[in-house]
């Protein structure tokens, strides 16, 4: 009688919730699966975030869209987890994600203690400090926020940036910590602190949408150094090289004029350099395991870093800084593709 | 008292009873107007707020914002209403699960209804309500496809919390008589799982099933973040439905025993023959008691970020820069539902206990 | 029986311990092949296992606490401030909740009909709503509606803002500290003389022990050098200065646990009243007790046995609850240990910590309420 019922019930759950996974690479499973499972942000504007209809964008979707056209031929072919920032190294270690797209912090101890590996950066932030300056018109710089009350994510490294600073410069903060991005924005839009914290990107992103964005300053210093990355296990070298090269191809594309557009024709170039990128030349994609298009499917995808950046970066009001290529005063220096 | 009189006529009736209920002594007369005089001023506030200069149906933001303050702006629950129920359910297929919100509903009502109390005719008629609702919600088979990534809002809720009840309660039985048992050892386990998971907070399982669960499996074995929370609150709800079994258990004489015992009947012949139907009969209402508290248990699952329906409404009102200062009237909407189906069940608990007590006098 | 033997295997004694045996097995099976795929999982992923993360720095602030902290302390300290925090305002809720529910219960049950529809309204209305939703309205209502500290609403001297309630405080001295201890001596002192007294075959009378144990914390104070130093919050920058201040988070908890809590400990209360046998509240009024008389003398002592193990399950309820906290932002054990575990990523080690320390809570006041239910248990004839 209640046998029945609980055996269908378990017959059931094993049928949706087991996935048939395979012991071996995250390569191979990816394409058995016939699908990238990429964690990225909740929401986050200009990163990852979700419209209205549940379609996800931002340079962290473009890139695992990117790594999607280079592995399984089409950028579709990508299932997206929102993760909070308390679950996304867990779901990264348990195996819930191939790989973590999610504006994370290369620092040492993710890569050394956590059993994670960076391949890249894929966008260079910094921390920096937002106040209300219609409320408080007198602060200008950090020193004055001594004894303020600061929003901040539970979860991140902004709270121990923060605490960081203020031992190093004799201040006083007093952390009110939330969980949630949107619940920690919520409280500084209330007043409940007196600034916000957090990487300038999201500051960016937080005030692109405020119908009353004059009202607010954001200070000057960045305290920390935030290079950003996609976060991968460790202990699997293909799909850390796929990964790798991924961004160094779409940054290259930029660095040699390779466009979404333009991509198809520029196979005919003269330049070695593209004729490696794009596969007419050159066993890059054989040697990672996958086929010579890689490269072009990739920014036949989503462009180049250069276009991915003006589509999603550009309309939150940031300069490239230190995001633009080394030629051009950045930090962005594309590996050699040989 | 069976005095033999005539009743008064009812005007003086309500007099007598006014005099009775309300004004009795100086005291009570003294309390009665101070209630009073708050009920009429908190109540008058509340309801101008609520209804007289509220905002109804679909409005802008600007229409809200100048209110200021003084009037409920039910705009946001006119504009977001779908969202706040259905998630990021794909917009042309919601009918899909408010189809299978209303099944469940259903299949819940008429096992409320003693008329269908046969366990055969209720088992299958919860089997095809949870394979009609799960082709609803995933798709296949005539109906496109929805990852359960889409799932969100007052399906997830009600699903947690009936599936919760539902597998959890073979287990709670097993457990409950496993802690009455003579085996040493059962009675251990017993006690030992009974113990420890009626001693920590729910979020510290749903962490732990969130969070370390998949560690505990071979390498590469996915495990869906849902069906994770699923499991989680099942063991979870399991140890408290054992000790309300077990409640039943020894409130039954140990005549019952003692006759099947002579009558010959095996332990396992004896607990599905004489004792649980007994057991399980008398603690009902218990159980819909326990059933209240897991249906609202399930709004944990917002702290591991599973899309339920408090998590969709919390999405809704905070996420849209727009509508951010009326955050309450969007938690007072979810108060409402979550309201409605609590009291119902409380009210259908008492209900059931009164009958049920009738019975056994008789 | 005639004198058939049953063979050796058929016996209930064996088949019993084959049972068990059987049970062991399976759970050593599982246990063991979890344990076999979680040491695989962490060595394959190179995750480190161990305790010892609780002796490094931690690095980050907490914004209340009871100690002294500093994010140069450890992480092990920082675990005990949120635990310090969790007790704090679970007991104060407890008391609350209690003082709040036995209000309700006996209001539910007045004899004045709104006062009873009233406390049934509340009852009904508070109980069908998911705490958390309660404590997200709560603590959006506080930091919403409240205004801004320079426009703080103003009672003698006593601040509310958004940034939270700000009282005047005594400056810290030896007479205050002294003052507290005479208020935790007070209820031991109490129960002392009415014992000397139940001995002596008397009863103290309550006014005069009250009065009398009151004296204690004035004594304390006034023999420590009677200091009467207060400091006062002052608005300065961003926020008030000086004084004592309790948080939005802290008061947006605290105020919807005890509301939550009251509700079911109203209907406890009420069930143990109905359950004290009609005869004892006809023979007090035969008697000529009053209504509060009656209560407080003949009817709660009696309702009390029957309502203890509910309302410890109560006070359990309301321990676990408060790791609620999470979802408000204040610093709690669950709080603080996720905090932890998201910067150290040892999930594992945090939540088990986590559950350790609110199944040695639990298990600590079951045991205190099992041996006080036996104590007072009804030795029936």
């Amino acid at each position: 009688m209640l046998k029945r019922e609980w055996i269908a019930g378990a017959a059931l759950w094993l049928i949706v919730a087991v996935e048939p996974a395979w012991a071996g690479t995250t390569l191979d499973a990816i394409r058995q699966r016939g699908a990238l499972v990429c964690g990225v942000h909740t929401g986050l504007a200009g990163f990852s975030a979700p419209d209205k209809a549940g379609k996800y964008a931002g340079i962290d979707v473009d890139y695992c869209k990117a790594l999607a056209a280079a592995i399984l031929g089409s950028a579709d072919k990508v299932r997206y987890v929102p993760l909070t920032a308390q679950q996304r190294f867990t779901a990264l270690q348990s195996g819930e994600v191939d790989l973590l797209s999610r504006n994370t912090t290369w620092n040492s101890k993710r890569d050394a203690a956590m059993g994670a590996v960076f391949p890249a950066v894929w966008f260079f932030d910094g921390q920096a400090f937002v106040i209300n300056g219609r409320k408080n018109p007198k602060v200008a710089k950090l020193a004055d926020l001594n004894k303020a009350a600061v929003c901040v994510e539970s979860g991140t490294t902004t709270e121990r940036n923060m605490a960081d600073y203020a031992r190093a410069n004799k201040l006083n903060f007093k952390p009110v910590v939330f969980e949630g991005q949107e619940a920690t924005e919520k409280a500084f839009q209330s007043g409940r602190c007196d600034a916000y914290t957090t990487d300038a990107s999201g500051i960016a992103a937080m005030l692109s949408a405020l119908p009353n964005r004059g009202d607010f300053t954001v200070l000057p210093e960045l305290i920390s150094k935030e290079p950003m990355g996609p976060m991968l296990r460790r202990n699997d070298a293909d799909f850390f090289a796929v990964a790798r090269w991924t961004i160094y191809a779409l940054q290259q594309a930029e660095e040699s004029g390779v466009t979404q557009a333009n991509v198809a024709e520029m196979k005919k170039s003269n330049s070695p350099v593209v004729q490696r990128l794009t596969g007419v030349s050159g066993e890059i994609g054989k040697e990672l395991g996958l086929d010579a298009d890689w490269a072009v499917r990739a920014i036949r995808a989503v462009g180049n870093y250069g276009e991915i950046w003006e589509r999603n970066i550009k309309p939150l009001g940031l300069a490239r800084g230190n995001n633009a290529l080394w030629n051009k005063g950045g930090l962005i220096y594309p590996m050699p593709l040989e | 008292m069976g005095a033999i009189s005539t009743s008064p006529p009812r005007r003086l009736r309500a007099g007598r009873w006014l005099r009775e209920k309300l004004f009795s002594s100086v005291g009570n007369s003294i309390t009665t107007l101070v209630l009073l005089g708050l009920v009429i001023w908190l109540g008058g506030k509340f309801l101008a707020w609520g209804l007289l200069h509220a905002v109804w149906g679909q409005a802008e933001v600007s229409t809200c914002n100048a209110l200021g303050g003084q009037g409920a702006c039910w705009a946001v629950v006119a504009d977001k209403w779908r969202q706040m129920l259905f998630g990021v359910y794909p917009g042309s297929e919601q009918w899909r699960p408010a189809a299978a919100v209303l099944l469940l509903c259903a299949a819940l009502i008429v096992s409320a209804l003693r008329r269908f109390w046969r366990w055969r005719l209720l088992v299958a008629i919860w089997i095809a309500v949870t394979c009609v609702d799960a082709w609803l919600m995933a798709g296949g088979w005539g109906l496109a496809p929805v990852e359960t990534a889409q799932w969100g809002g007052l399906p997830v809720t009600l699903m947690l919390a009936v599936y919760g009840t539902a597998l959890a309660f073979p287990l709670g039985v097993l457990l409950a008589l496993g802690r009455r048992s003579q085996l040493p050892v059962v009675r251990a386990v017993s006690v030992v799982y009974i113990e420890l998971v009626r001693g920590v907070p729910l979020i510290t399982v749903l962490f732990m099933a969130s969070l370390m669960f998949a560690l505990f499996l071979p390498e590469g074995m996915g495990f869906d973040k849902l069906l994770r929370a699923q499991l989680a609150i099942t063991l979870f709800n399991a140890a408290y439905i054992a000790e309300v079994v077990r409640g039943g258990l020894q409130a039954l004489p140990k005549g019952q025993h003692e006759a099947a015992h002579a009558l010959g009947l095996g332990y396992w012949q004896t607990q599905g023959l004489v004792i649980l139907p007994q057991a399980l009969r008398i603690t009902i209402p218990a159980q819909v008691n326990s059933f209240i508290d897991n249906f609202k248990d399930t709004s944990l699952v917002i702290i591991v970020s599973i899309f339920d329906f408090l998590y969709a409404v919390k999405q809704a009102v905070i996420s849209d820069l727009g509508w951010r200062h009326y955050f309450v009237e969007g938690y007072l909407f979810a108060m409402a539902i979550y309201w409605i189906f609590c009291f119902a069940m409380s009210r259908y608990s008492q209900w059931l206990e009164m009958q049920l007590n009738r019975e056994q006098r008789t | 029986m005639s004198g058939v033997r049953t063979p050796l295997w058929a016996t209930e004694r064996l088949r019993h311990v084959a049972a068990q045996a059987a049970l062991i097995g399976l759970i050593a099976l599982l246990c063991g092949a979890a344990g076999f795929n979680l040491v695989h999982n962490l060595e394959a992923r190179s995750i480190r296992i161990g305790f010892d993360y609780l002796g490094q720095e931690a690095g980050f602030d907490i914004s209340e606490s009871l100690l002294a902290y500093d994010p140069a302390n450890s992480y092990g300290r920082a675990f005990l401030v949120g635990l310090l925090n969790t007790l704090f305002v679970s007991g104060i809720g407890i008391v609350a909740a209690s003082v709040l529910g036995l209000m309700i219960g006996v209001a539910r049950l007045s004899p004045n009909w709104l006062l009873a529809r009233l406390a049934g309204l509340y009852v009904e209305s508070v109980r069908n709503v998911p705490l958390i939703l309660q404590l997200l309205l709560w603590y959006g209502l506080i930091t919403e509606i409240l205004p801004a500290a320079d426009q703080a609403l103003k009672f003698g001297g006593i601040f509310l803002s958004q940034r939270g309630l700000h009282l005047p405080w005594p400056e810290p001295h030896a007479g205050w500290s002294a003052a507290l201890l005479g208020l935790a001596l007070a209820p031991a002192a109490m129960l002392l003389w009415q014992w000397a007294a139940a001995r002596r075959g008397s009863v103290a009378p309550i006014w005069p022990r009250l009065a009398c144990c009151a004296l204690l914390p004035v004594l304390g104070w006034a023999a420590f050098g009677a200091p009467s130093e207060f400091s006062h919050p002052v608005l300065g920058g961003f926020d008030f200065e000086g004084g004592k201040s309790v948080s939005p988070e802290f008061a947006a908890l605290l105020f919807g646990l005890t509301i939550y809590t009251a509700a079911f400990i109203a209907e406890i209360v009420r069930g143990g009243i109905l359950a004290v046998p009609k005869g004892q509240t006809e023979a007090a009024e035969a008697l000529g007790l009053s209504r509060a008389q009656r209560l407080r003398l003949v009817i709660l002592p009696q309702a009390l046995r029957v309502m203890m193990p509910p309302l410890t399950s109560q006070y359990l309820n309301l321990i676990k609850n408060s790791s609620l906290a999470v979802a408000i932002g204040y610093p709690d054990l669950v709080s603080i240990s996720n905090t932890t575990l998201n910067q150290t990523g040892q999930a594992i080690e945090a939540i088990t910590l986590m559950m350790a320390v609110y199944l040695l809570m639990s298990l600590a006041i079951s045991c205190l309420m099992n041996w006080h239910n036996r104590r007072i248990r009804l030795i029936e004839r």
